[in-house]
């Protein structure tokens, strides 16, 4: 429960919560006025974590060499490998496949159903168990313009508005028309959507959309796609072989410079092991775990920016990967689910973002990065936020405005896991609101390819979170979701005729890292700094101390 | 977490170790100076990883839990458990009925529930188990998939299931049925599909496409809003 001095803070959100109501029900959202670009440009600039100094810094080595990225992406980009080519022999194969889809999110598996289904034998390696991933813990909703006052016209508008213009137009294009094609064929698949009784989908609007096309099942939307997906491979065990527990710690090029294999490391036993593939579909997900900026992050405890380091290093470029987006809405309380997602649905429903005083100060679906910027200027420069007793900032999100506005029930039925969550901590959303403020989710860029998935490394192709130009510099709600199958099926299709095409594989090859690790230690780079490093490092420096014997390779693996 | 809270004492696999109050079960052992591997995941409460038991002192209950979510308190023993066990039955979903007969075919042991509750006490997401099995040997597909569908597949029920019934494997057996068969259609969805199957929207994003920065920014700031 909270603590007495921010119930009273809540009385003053319980005061203006009629006048608000009464609002909401003669204006919908718009009960506060949408920014002008003027306005999204001034607050971004002054308040978006991005543009803070030493946000960014230029990356040194590599195929994006002299550009600015985000400083701990530059910063993990400058660093040596786990292993020494030496030590390989590389005409020993372990594994091998038609289609190696590294990583098993929702995009991976997606590829691999793809894959499978067009003839092609696949092999998923894991860092840790099928469906661990970012994909799973989605909980809003998954975007499609499939409605009849919407069109994949006004998606693509929201979409390219939403990423500031600088996302890459074919991909735009791709992500809106296979939009309601692939809601169609994960509900062949089995997921379940939320839908009206009479059938038709039931959708909401999220920050910054024009349409109301946001397609949710319950506030585990990320689950219930992604355990379906993962039901799905476990059920093809002749075509779709997986191994858990195995990171991919390098990709093997052969003399031709195709992708064409992978060392993998078992966590466990520490076997290192080869595999040769046709294709490679590089599907790892995101970086929060390298909390960015020191922030807390929503994201899963894999992911660790990994598919952008093997990629790099194989000369793969980078696109926006001087970009990463803070989701307006993390748990700043209670302690223990500090950065948290709060779903963006929460304000879909009708939760109104209210300061200390319980006033608006924002409209509520702006774009994340706008919106995230304006609850940081409410907290630092207005000084108008919550400090909790650890001393953190938050504002309100008025949770118990929905049932008001949409009929008692509404959050029972369409925000189970966000009651659950809070309720663990004796808050009830129902009756009190939640105190949130913005935290690490997203990799709005990654590894650059075109409509087919491909990079410029012929063999790789990279699906979701871990590519890059479809979001530009900030994506919208629910279109991750959706990138994840749209751009998974892709992969999956492309990367299976590629290698039923018959590709023909030169001698397999570790060379580009020697190549790679000059350009670091011409840098005087410590040997010691080591990537991908797998697993963020948790343990205390007291721990570490006594430790006396341990390797820390990135992290203690 | 910082050192220079309250600490309590807890067992973590028989080790005493003392950890800041109000930790999770997660947190306890990263400050012990576990580096997590198995009995991990999302940290969230969403994957459904890191199923833990544990016994509170001075009671002999063995309670089961979610580390990530779990609050340790003085006198905590806890094991985390790396990995279930359970048998998954493989089908290929496009050959299934939703009815009965699969169920019967597919999870036989769900008819020997013998409705003690056990799998419901264990669950950590409150999801009402039992009443979910016994709606899969009734044949109620549609109530098992809306009991079951918040399940996290930590594997708790499973594990203290009597019966030896994998209730999480055949929820989303259930799940799938109804989301695939028996869930209302919605031919707006079709109708869209053809649409752009037809190439009706090609010319008007082409048309975005071919805009330059400055009258794709006036076009995008002069769209009409339309949400609810």
């Amino acid at each position: 429960m909270y603590p007495d001095y921010m119930l009273e803070s809540i009385k003053k959100v319980e005061e203006t919560r009629p006048g608000r109501l009464e609002k909401s029900k003669k204006y919908g959202k718009e009960v506060f006025p949408h920014m002008t670009d003027k306005e999204r440009g001034e607050v971004l600039s002054k308040f978006h974590p991005d543009y803070k100094e030493g946000a960014r810094k230029e990356v040194r080595v590599g195929p994006n060499k002299g550009e600015i990225l985000t400083t701990e992406i530059s910063d993990l980009l400058e660093s040596y490998s786990r292993i020494n080519p030496k030590d390989f022999n590389l005409d020993k194969i372990d594994y091998e496949t038609d289609v190696l889809v590294i990583g098993a999110g929702s995009a991976g598996m997606a590829s691999a159903l793809v894959a499978a289904k067009n003839g092609s034998n696949v092999l998923i390696v894991t860092k840790l168990r099928l469906g661990d991933s970012n994909s799973m813990m989605a909980e809003g909703g998954i975007q499609a313009a499939d409605q009849r006052d919407d069109s994949p016209t006004m998606h693509y508008l929201d979409v390219i508005g939403g990423g500031h213009f600088d996302n890459k137009p074919e991909l735009v294009h791709a992500l809106v028309s296979d939009g309601p094609e692939s809601i169609k064929w994960l509900e062949e698949l089995g997921v379940i959507f939320d839908k009206n009784p009479d059938g038709s989908m039931l959708v909401k609007s999220g920050g910054g959309t024009s349409r109301n096309r946001m397609h949710s099942c319950r506030d585990y939307t990320g689950a219930g796609i992604c355990r379906v997906l993962r039901d799905e491979v476990y059920n093809l065990p002749d075509k779709i072989k997986y191994i858990e527990y195995s990171p991919v710690v390098e990709l093997i090029l052969d003399d031709n410079g195709q992708a064409v294999g992978a060392v993998i490391y078992h966590l466990e036993t520490k076997q290192y092991s080869i595999i040769k593939a046709k294709s490679i579909i590089m599907s790892t997900g995101g970086f929060g775990r390298l909390h960015i900026r020191g922030f807390e992050t929503t994201n899963h405890y894999g992911a660790t920016a990994d598919g952008i380091i093997l990629g790099y290093r194989v000369g793969a470029k980078l696109l926006f990967m001087d970009s990463v987006q803070y989701h307006p809405t993390g748990a700043v309380y209670p302690e223990q689910i500090v950065g948290f997602l709060c779903t963006e649905k929460i304000r879909a429903l009708g939760a109104q973002p209210v300061n200390a005083d319980g006033e608006l100060f924002v409209y509520a679906m702006e774009p994340r990065d706008v919106e995230a910027s304006a609850f940081i200027r409410e907290c630092t420069e207005w000084k108008n936020g919550i400090t909790t007793p650890s001393g953190l900032c938050g504002i309100w999100l008025d949770s118990p405005l929905i049932d008001q506005i949409e009929g008692q029930g509404t959050i029972d039925k369409n925000l189970p896991g966000m009651v659950r969550q809070f309720g663990r901590f004796d808050i009830d959303i129902r009756k009190y609101p939640m105190l949130v403020y913005p935290t690490l989710h997203y990799q709005n860029g990654g590894i650059e390819i075109n409509d087919k998935c491909e990079t410029n490394i012929p063999g790789l192709y990279v699906a979701g979170e871990t590519s890059g130009g479809v979001h530009g510099r900030n994506r919208l709600m629910g279109n991750s979701q959706l990138d994840l199958i749209v751009f998974g099926r892709r992969a999956g299709l492309n990367a299976s005729k590629r290698a039923n095409n018959g590709v023909k594989i030169g001698k397999l090859s570790l060379e580009h890292i020697y190549d790679y690790e000059k350009e670091v230690a011409d840098l005087d780079i410590n040997r010691k700094k080591i990537a991908p490093i797998l697993l963020p490092d948790y343990i205390p420096e007291h721990v570490k101390q006594k430790q006396i014997t341990a390797e820390y390779f990135g992290t203690l693996i | 977490m910082t050192e220079n809270r309250m600490m309590v004492r807890v067992q973590i696999m028989g080790e005493s170790y003392e950890v800041p109050e109000g930790s999770t079960i997660i947190m306890a052992m990263e400050y012990a100076g576990y580096q997590l591997k198995r009995g991990i995941g999302c940290r969230e409460g969403f994957c459904g990883a890191c199923a833990t038991l544990y016994r509170e002192k001075n009671d002999y209950k063995i309670k089961g839990g979610l580390a990530c979510q779990t609050v340790v308190n003085d006198g905590m023993v806890i094991a985390q458990i790396p990995f279930v066990p359970a048998e998954k039955p493989v089908y290929d979903i496009n050959e299934l009925t939703p009815d009965i007969n699969t169920i019967k075919a597919i999870f036989p042991t769900v008819f020997r529930c013998v409705a003690c509750n056990t799998c419901t006490k264990a669950c950590p997401q409150d999801i009402e188990v039992m009443d979910y099995i016994q709606a899969l040997k009734r044949g109620n597909i549609e109530r098992a998939a809306d009991l079951s569908f918040d399940c996290i597949r930590c594997g708790l029920c499973a594990l203290r299931c009597p019966a030896e019934i994998v209730q999480y494997n055949a929820a989303i057996l259930a799940q799938r049925l109804y989301g695939k068969y028996l869930s209302k259609k919605n031919p707006q969805l079709d109708k869209r599909v053809k649409e752009i199957e037809d190439g009706k929207y090609i010319e008007e994003i082409n048309e975005l496409m071919d805009m330059d920065r400055e009258k794709l920014t006036e076009t995008y700031y002069n769209r009409e809003i339309k949400i609810s």
